[in-house]
């Protein structure tokens, strides 16, 4: 078979932002699963709930206030997110090295307050179903604070060294956009762990 | 010009004036395996990947295959002495299981590793470590649960596992961590490779083709990975929460502790059914591709028969109750999984009739590959006639559980997508290795598979609705089940001996089989227009799709794109729905920490069953193997 | 000793499963609705392979293409064809849709009268255990109240309510020739109800895989005529029969001496053991070890002496009993009519 070439392509560009990149459509595939396992987690505590005579099975709901300094840390922090998010975008490095600081800080500071989280739940998770519940979710959760942070200190890392150029700051971006996500999936377990039992 | 200077331009040479055979060697250097054990163990190669994927999921199938066998055997006579019921019971949990989680499913994703990036026009798959690294996942997680089997502490409590039976109480000892733990090495593989399809088949295609271009089997692998992203997760969670009620004491199924017994077959049919289309939606795209090829035309209904695989994608997350109806749930619900399962009937049945008017006075070629397709028809509708019936509250509560619909699943999965499946390997075999199957062996093949099948199974139906349950390790004489089961046990050696033939052709046609040639078939997909096998680049140059049978469309002059790298990897990267070209992507080289992070997950997996401590440390270990594998290793992968 | 095979005696009894044929309003229903879908859906089957085979040999062939021809050339040649494709296609989705709902509102029919309330008759507690089946016959005056195991019978013509739970693992309730399933779930109570209309007996078997033994937990549901059930019922209201005999005697002794206590009850003597069946009439049952062996004197001694070589796995520890002693026990439990 002949080729017969038609379209001369050494003009584009070799990396690109945001739909653009496949990393971006990648990450996306993974949250919606990852959406989907906290969804159907979500399901299986409703379910529970929809069963049991009361709520919860222990003798008080969790001490919510660290949880509602996690949400306020969580949403505060959507701002720097968003700013190196756009440093990214822009390709100014000091600006994006900054940023990034700030996010580990705030990334780090995240996995401390869950750490309290977990103390005040007033309920271990082999008590019972509904203990085992709480843990469950905040423990999933846990794990994508666990594997952004250490995926944001990495990047930070990585754009002190001669390889912080080209495609990383696309990287930049996608990191933040997956931030969002981690923001995003909490909410619902906010209301669900701390503030349903209070109905 | 200084030497740095040479080195430079030629570093960043083009294509665009190369002759055929330079170009050729320039590629083959650019996108090669490293030689050495390393090198083939770090080959990231789509097609590498995939003929490793394909190899192994039929040595499962080989083992799986086997262990239905014995099952067969002690089944024949009643009261036989052959195996006792605790063999008998791992051997058909790992039947099951193998047979879902490490054949099935891999498989029909090892063909989409394969072929997809070669049926939309490019040179490697999206994310092609994570496709290695999902691949080693699955090749431990399968080892594991194996050599467990073998070490007699295989899982016992059936594919299904249902709870209370694995949980803490009932199933001391390490039998259903280990299967648990094999879900969730099986399913975060399965959902890597899904996400790596879906972004292939999103922003990989060849330039030119738009949505209504893609192949029929490119949509049915998408589609099939949409479900397995939506789907795995809810298996993936049951066996995390069943574990955890094993090792640290939660209760998610325990109703003593507000858990629930039902919580847990929920969670698994919310999989469990969408895993019979991700198995069954790959099989209907094999058969569209050589339904169309032997009939000489393109697919009648291309556009019904995308539809309906969204259609049964959508459809089949409204169904997992009918798994459930002896459950004792209220009635009225339970009616409307009747109707939703009853409705999937429809896609069903327009894919069947688009099939046959596309064959319709077309007097195709009887090539085992076709030969396949004929048998799938035969099969594959018995089975979802068999279907409406389950599907039937009243009915199903006489056949749930019993022989019928071990025979109607065994019509619809066998049918439905293993013959497709020995129809896509007679078919696509040339393309991989270069050489045709046997022709001569492959119609005894499908002959002693078809009416081995039919032996085997038929009879099923009425042991069932004879009153014999499933998963029995042995029955009375007097219950007049015997000379059934005898006549099943014979066909299904048959099915047996079919395998043999069928692997026997494989190993002797790769050795010398008729040279195939680009395009055997003279099918009109852009697979065929790589050379057989196709060189580790695929496309010398970047193909320009202008009609959904491109081959057929442009004679013998395909026009193509030209202006890329032929010193580094790079990929053509385009628009999701018009397929624009957007950027000229780097992808990565080989690596061996692929492998070696795979190693860290296995690790973690398998100790965590011993110390629950494990999945902490192992955790950590696998962090530190993935800023092995992310860390880049030269300036030039950060521009490109 | 597993090869021992139900007595002949009983070989003319209705108690072979069959759910084509059907000896209960429910399973008759079922049946019917069974052979609706066959018959319908078997044509239709038929009716696919006959089309799949003339697509690809009869008919008449389309002309072939001309030599260099594409085959997007031949396509084009025949848009009369690809028309009446279009429509043949789409009439079959229609009736595919319409055969559906056919079926989906059989369907809902029947469910409809299989689960419609019925008044209260009998009322049964049936408890799943691993691998047999604890029967609790309920009655507002406790002296009524009668315990058994794995032999349900029922009077014929009188709604019979089931309840059933389980104790360790889910099983499921099956007696084809009469009923469909319902499984017995820990935690939960099913409802099932029982409305026999022939005498018989009626052989069931547990349908979810419930761990070793599931190939062994069968039950028995026996229907007869009211006046025969009440005379049933009050041989099994009553304590155990007294031995009449020497052997039985030395049965009765070594029963209450050796560890078969701590799990049978045998109500009329200190037996009080919960955990295995009821024995106090266990001589009058059909079969033994949950329908696995006829119950006989032979059948007895064979499964007391090694409970593990008729049904490994099962909970029934190996006894050592003295050869004469195991007689004793066995003519013992055989005389407990």
């Amino acid at each position: 078979m002949k080729l017969r070439p038609v379209t001369d392509l050494s003009g584009l560009p070799t990396y690109g932002y945001g739909p653009q990149s496949p990393i971006w459509w990648g990450t996306l595939g993974f949250m919606a699963l990852e959406g989907m396992g906290f969804a159907l987690a979500i399901g299986a505590y409703l379910y529970l709930y929809h069963l049991a005579p009361g709520w919860p099975l222990a003798d008080r709901p969790p001490n919510h206030w660290p949880g509602t300094l996690m949400t306020a840390v969580l949403l505060l922090s959507a701002w720097p997110n968003k700013l190196v998010d756009r440093a990214g975008h822009e390709e100014d490095l000091p600006k994006v090295q900054r940023l990034l600081i700030v996010m580990s800080v705030i990334g780090l500071l995240t996995l401390v307050i869950r750490f309290w989280e977990f103390t005040q739940l007033y309920v271990r998770w082999d008590q019972n179903a509904y203990g085992s519940l709480l843990w469950l979710l905040l423990g999933l959760h846990y794990t994508h604070l666990i594997t952004d942070v250490g995926d944001t200190l990495v990047l930070t890392a990585l754009m002190f060294t001669k390889h912080a150029r080209g495609k990383r700051f696309s990287d930049v971006s996608d990191n933040a956009f997956y931030w969002y996500f981690v923001i995003g999936a909490w909410l619902p377990m906010y209301v669900l762990i701390y503030w349903v039992p209070r109905w | 010009m200084t030497d740095v200077a040479i080195r430079a331009s030629e570093k960043d040479l083009r294509d665009t004036d190369l002759a055929a055979e330079d170009l050729h060697d320039r590629l083959s250097r650019a996108w090669g395996a490293k030689s050495g054990l390393i090198g083939w163990l770090s080959d990231v190669d789509h097609k590498a990947v995939g003929r490793r994927y394909i190899f192994t999921a039929f040595v499962f199938l080989a083992l799986a295959g086997s262990a239905a066998a014995l099952m067969r055997l002690q089944l024949a006579r009643p009261e036989s002495q052959l195996i006792g019921p605790d063999l008998y019971n791992q051997l058909f949990t790992m039947h099951g299981t193998t047979m879902m989680f490490l054949f099935a499913v891999p498989v029909m994703q090892a063909f989409a590793v394969y072929l997809a990036p070669l049926m939309v026009g490019t040179r490697n798959i999206a994310f092609p470590r994570l496709t290695l690294f999902s691949y080693y996942v699955y090749v431990l997680g399968g080892l594991m649960i194996w050599v467990a089997f073998l070490m007699n502490i295989g899982p016992d409590v059936g594919w299904f596992a249902y709870t209370p039976l694995s949980g803490p109480q009932f199933s001391p000892g390490k039998r259903s961590d280990i299967w648990a733990q094999m879900i969730t090495f099986t399913e975060v593989s399965s959902l890597a490779v899904a996400v790596s399809v879906i972004v292939t088949v999103f922003k990989q295609r060849a330039p030119g083709m738009t949505l209504d271009r893609i192949p029929l089997l490119v949509w049915a692998m998408l589609v099939t990975s949409f479900l397995i992203m939506f789907a795995m997760p809810a298996v993936m969670l049951a066996s995390t929460m069943l574990i955890l009620d094993r090792l640290v004491g939660t209760h998610f199924f325990n109703y003593a502790e507000g858990g629930d017994t039902l919580l847990w077959q929920h969670l698994f049919w919310f999989f469990g059914h969408p895993e019979v289309y991700i198995i069954f939606l790959p099989g209907t795209g094999f058969v569209s591709q050589i339904v169309g090829t032997f009939s000489r035309r393109p697919v009648f209904g291309y556009l019904p028969l995308v539809l309906a695989l969204v259609a049964t994608g959508f459809l089949s997350f409204g169904l997992w109750v009918h798994h459930m109806f002896a459950t004792g749930l209220p009635q009225l619900g339970a009616s409307f999984f009747t109707a939703s399962s009853m409705l999937i009937a429809v896609p069903s049945g327009l894919q069947i009739f688009c099939w046959i008017a596309t064959l319709w006075g077309s007097r195709p070629v009887l090539a085992t590959p076709m030969l396949f397709v004929l048998g799938f028809l035969f099969i594959f509708v018995l089975g979802g006639m068999t279907g409406v019936m389950v599907a039937s509250v009243p009915i199903d509560l006489q056949v749930h559980d019993t022989y019928f619909v071990v025979a109607h699943f065994h019509y619809v999965l066998i049918g439905g997508a293993v013959f497709p499946l020995l129809g896509a390997v007679y078919y696509w075999f040339p393309k991989i290795t270069g050489r045709l199957m046997s022709e001569r062996l492959g119609k005894w093949n499908f002959w002693t598979a078809f009416i081995g099948f039919n032996v085997a199974f038929f009879g099923m139906h009425i042991l069932g609705l004879m009153g014999m349950p499933r998963r029995v390790y042995t029955y009375q004489p007097d219950l007049g089940w015997g000379p059934l089961n005898m006549v099943s046990t014979a066909g299904a050696l048959l099915l047996a001996a079919s395998f043999g033939l069928f692997f026997i052709n494989a190993l002797v046609s790769m050795r010398s089989g008729a040279p195939a040639g680009n395009n055997p078939w003279g099918a009109g997909t852009l697979e065929w227009a790589t050379p057989s096998p196709p060189p580790v680049y695929n496309f010398a140059r970047y193909p320009i799709v202008r009609h959904r049978e491109p081959l057929w469309a442009e004679g013998d002059e395909l026009p193509v794109a030209h202006g890329l790298m032929v010193s580094q990897r790079e990929l053509l990267i385009t628009t999701l729905t018009e397929a624009r070209p957007d950027l000229r992507e780097g992808t990565p080289d080989g690596s061996i920490w692929p492998f070696i992070a795979a190693l860290a997950v296995a690790v973690a997996f398998i100790c965590s069953i011993f110390w629950a401590i494990a999945a902490v440390w192992g955790s950590a270990l696998v962090g530190l193997t993935l800023i092995g594998w992310f860390w880049p290793k030269s300036v030039t992968e950060d521009v490109t | 000793m597993v090869a021992l095979s139900l007595p002949s005696v009983l070989t003319g009894c209705e108690r072979w499963p069959d759910a084509l044929d059907p000896k209960a309003p429910e399973a008759h229903d079922i049946a019917w609705l069974i052979w609706t879908f066959t018959g319908l859906l078997g044509a239709i089957w038929l009716a696919v392979v006959i089309a799949m085979l003339i697509a690809i040999r009869g008919g008449r062939r389309v002309a072939p293409p001309a030599a260099g021809a594409t085959p997007l050339d031949a396509l084009a040649l025949h848009p009369a064809g690809e028309r009446s494709r279009t429509v043949i296609v789409g009439v079959l989705g229609g009736l595919t849709a319409l055969t559906v709902l056919v079926l989906t509102g059989l369907s809902y029919a029947t469910q409809r009268s299989l689960f419609a309330p019925r008044q209260e008759g009998l009322s049964i507690l049936v408890t799943g255990k691993q691998w047999w089946w604890e029967l609790q016959y309920e009655d507002a005056d406790p002296s009524r109240i009668v315990e058994t195991a794995n032999e349900i019978h029922v009077p014929v013509n009188v709604p019979v309510t089931l309840k059933l739970e389980a104790s360790d693992v889910i099983h499921s309730l099956w007696v084809p020739r009469l009923m469909g399933k319902e499984d017995l779930i820990p935690g939960r109570q099913n409802v099932k109800r029982v409305f026999v209309t022939q005498p018989g007996v009626y052989r069931g078997q547990c349908a979810e895989f419930c761990g070793q033994q599931h190939a062994h937990m069968g039950l028995l549901i026996v229907a007869e005529p009211m006046a025969d059930f009440e005379r049933w019922r009050d041989r099994q209201r009553a304590e155990a029969a007294s031995p009449s005999s020497d052997e039985q005697q030395a049965g009765h002794d070594a029963f209450l001496k050796r560890s078969c206590v701590m799990c049978h009850q045998i109500r009329g003597t200190d037996a009080g053991g919960r955990s295995g069946p009821d024995l106090t009439h266990v001589g009058s049952r059909m079969t033994l070890a949950a329908g696995t062996l006829p119950l006989t004197r032979g059948s007895l001694a064979a499964w007391i002496v090694d409970p593990h070589g008729v049904k490994p796995g099962v909970d029934m520890p190996l006894t050592k009993l003295e050869p004469d002693e195991l007689n004793a026990i066995a003519a013992y439990l055989e005389s407990l009519k």
